[in-house]
């Protein structure tokens, strides 16, 4: 039976594989692509950073399947890691050094992540970005106190919202009469804080998913019990 | 700026073999770590700051923090020395 299933998923992979490939245009690629998008990114998205244009005016599909594919590889870490032993020890407190250096550093990772996610469509990086130094900034305390945790319910919502309102803005869109994930609302002018429409709002949501879900990850990896 | 990307490319070059042939695991994960903070420093000489960020966030910061903390969960986080 397990050879069978074994079998026919190769068998589907193999399609799979074979239907992209039939439909793929090898050997055609245009290296005009990334000029069109510089010459034309300023006027139809407004970001001044035109990575941002590109991930989420351009690609934004992408950028949820991109998503989807961290929530899937955060969800099935949770669901290997499993529930901790009611009995399993914990770990010491840390020293005096991690433990001063992660009150220290808690407000500053947390303003250095909040700024460069509502930058995202004008400096280089973004919710993506952003988003990893939240985590970092919360998973930090934990790391030196390995007693205190996560509100793990408040987290889930969190990230439950994020990823709804990501969806909702490019339902928005759509109601408007566009495509899915189009931006809308005013572009405002290049290189302001409020510009580009939708995008930030867009990579504000993409922070607070990257975030909560690593850095529920991070907490779920450091509270399983150790083993000797 | 030749000569940065020269020395960018062979410290990862040496840090990348460094990882296969450390027999500690904690020595290897900060082989692992140098590796990643060169390629981030490598995309800031080619004028890329977004993948650089990414990279340093992502590849140097948070791959080696679960590598370190997958160790401890499996019973390696223990230096030989």
């Amino acid at each position: 039976m397990q050879r069978l299933s074994s079998a026919l998923f190769l068998l589907g992979l193999g399609v799979l594989i074979a239907a992209i490939l039939g439909t793929m245009q090898l050997g055609n690629v245009s290296p005009l692509a990334g000029d069109a998008i510089n010459a034309a990114a300023a006027d139809q998205v407004g970001a001044a950073n035109f990575v941002t244009a590109v991930v989420l005016g351009y690609r934004g599909f992408d950028t949820l399947l991109e998503l989807t594919i961290l929530f899937t590889a955060a969800t099935a870490g949770g669901l290997v890691l499993g529930k901790r032993r009611k009995d399993a020890r914990r770990d010491p407190d840390s020293g005096f050094i991690l433990r001063a250096g992660a009150d220290l550093f808690f407000p500053l990772l947390l303003v250095v992540g909040i700024y460069i996610i509502l930058h995202g469509h004008l400096t280089p990086g973004g919710g993506f970005q952003g988003g990893v130094i939240l985590a970092a900034a919360f998973f930090i305390p934990i790391l030196a106190r390995p007693g205190t945790s996560l509100d793990h319910r408040l987290v889930s919502i969190i990230e439950g919202l994020a990823g709804a309102g990501f969806i909702l803005i490019g339902l928005l869109a759509m109601l408007a009469g566009e495509e899915f994930l189009t931006p809308l609302l005013a572009k405002g002018q290049l290189g302001t804080l409020l510009s580009a429409g939708t995008l930030p709002l867009l990579y504000i949501a993409v922070g607070l998913k990257v975030g909560s879900e690593l850095a529920g990850l991070l907490a779920h990896l450091s509270e399983t019990e150790a083993s000797d | 700026m030749e000569l940065l990307v020269l020395t960018i490319v062979v410290v990862m070059l040496c840090s990348a073999v460094a990882v296969l042939l450390f027999k500690d695991f904690l020595a290897a994960l900060a082989a692992f770590a140098v590796v990643s903070l060169g390629l981030s420093v490598l995309f800031v000489v080619l004028r890329a700051p977004d993948v650089a960020m990414t990279e340093a966030a992502i590849g140097a910061g948070l791959s080696s923090l679960l590598f370190a903390l997958a160790l401890r969960r499996l019973g390696l986080w223990r230096s030989r020395g």
